[in-house]
């Protein structure tokens, strides 16, 4: 089973909830897609023993083959090719990769290379396997080192994604074809705003999902009541407690620090089951009618 | 002599726009007859690489000289590279522009010494 762990709002607490889900478990191989910037490693501690690069493809122009013909630069819809008199100027930064003006070049005058973005880190922390996406700093390209821990994701285990914050690519690759998302919000005016424009996101992917409110005593009522309004589940509630924010400032999981956590943790766990199962069953309901 | 301003409207009497990747259009001006013609900026709202998108526009379209406010490094890179002179920090009307450039008020900015693949996004020279 896939649990993706996302937000709105940065900052509210997906790591927090993702790292304790995850200790509170047993099998898991936990996932840091944010990679551009992870922090499940502090808290998780995970001792790394393989590090892969990651690459994507970039054209790489032939000059002597070269027409100018512009139909590189005309195809691409990044504007990642530029044609300066017979020259083609290449922004690999701008480059998604998508091969197209191989394709379309008559001359035959481009092929791609690799360019490394970013790296793949994986290793164990206690029981668990641990797994991270480090985004080479000043690179946009977050996306395909996420695609690249997706391909590695071990479905005979618990995985546990934490996601990036937002609801832009990053969130998309990392939560679609989930089979549930725990969406971690505040208890604020920002915390609603910004949980309202993810969960439009994940209704839109068709994941499962429900809400845990962190820091909840901190602000008002109006990220439950909107739940309620939408029927949208309630899974857990994490008070605001100083013991938290001192254990978290030395990079202690809040399962650890607050036992009675641990036990609300496996039955979030629980809970995530019991929905993806009875999503199953009507999704078998619907083929079989 | 053919120049390109980044406007922000569609006449001589519009205001410079600051930004030359991202401006909302350009008005193209013959510097010795006065005529003009205005084109919107396609890539004004694009995701990424508007400026190497404007640029290259600016080259198709012939301009010999760019009047603006600032020019990003991918614009740089490309404009530089077509032998584009760019004239940065210009603001007022783009008819005031027009007349400082012909008055000599106008300061270009340097041609980036490195080669013109120097200015690919500042990306640590990955390419």
């Amino acid at each position: 089973m896939i649990i993706a762990v996302a937000s709105g709002k940065g900052g509210t607490g997906k790591t927090t909830v993702a790292v304790s889900l995850a200790l509170s478990l047993d099998g898991v191989q936990f996932v840091d897609c944010d990679v551009e910037e992870p922090n499940a490693a502090i808290f998780l501690r995970p001792a790394i023993d393989e590090k892969t690069p990651v690459t994507m493809p970039v054209p790489e122009v032939d000059e002597t083959k070269c027409s100018g013909c512009r139909k590189c630069s005309e195809l691409c819809a990044f504007n990642a090719l530029v044609v300066v008199g017979k020259r083609v100027m290449v922004f690999p930064n701008l480059c998604h990769g998508c091969g197209g003006c191989t394709l379309v070049c008559p001359e035959k005058a481009i092929t791609e290379k690799p360019r490394e973005i970013g790296v793949i880190e994986t290793g164990t922390a206690g029981g668990m396997v641990f797994m991270q996406g480090l985004l080479n700093v000043g690179d946009p390209m977050a996306t395909p080192i996420i695609g690249q821990l997706r391909k590695r994701l071990d479905n005979s285990k618990t995985v546990i994604l934490d996601s990036p914050p937002g609801t832009s690519c990053p969130v998309i690759e990392t939560v679609r074809d989930c089979d549930f998302c725990v969406m971690v919000t505040e208890p604020t005016p920002f915390g609603l705003h910004d949980l309202r424009l993810a969960v439009e996101t994940v209704r839109e992917l068709n994941v499962p999902f429900g809400v845990v409110i962190n820091s909840a005593g901190i602000g008002d009522d109006a990220v439950e009541e909107w739940c309620a309004q939408e029927g949208i589940r309630l899974l857990m509630k994490i008070p605001w407690d100083r013991r938290i924010a001192e254990g978290y400032s030395r990079g202690e999981p809040v399962a650890r620090i607050i036992p009675d956590l641990h036990d609300e943790f496996i039955k979030l766990h629980e809970t995530i089951c019991s929905v993806v199962d009875a999503a199953a069953q009507s999704e078998d309901g619907v083929k079989k009618t | 002599m053919k120049l390109c301003i980044s406007s922000t409207g569609r006449d001589l009497s519009a205001a410079v726009d600051p930004r030359f990747g991202r401006a909302a259009g350009y008005i193209l001006v013959d510097s010795d007859s006065g005529a003009f013609e205005y084109l919107e900026n396609a890539a004004a709202m694009s995701g990424g690489g508007a400026g190497s998108r404007a640029a290259q526009t600016v080259i198709n379209k012939g301009a010999q000289a760019v009047l603006t406010g600032n020019v990003g490094p991918n614009a740089f890179a490309v404009l530089s590279a077509a032998g584009i002179k760019m004239y940065t920090g210009v603001s007022g009307t783009v008819q005031a522009a027009v007349e400082a450039f012909k008055g000599g008020q106008l300061q270009s900015v340097d041609a980036p010494t490195a080669p013109a693949h120097a200015g690919t996004g500042g990306m640590r020279g990955r390419s």
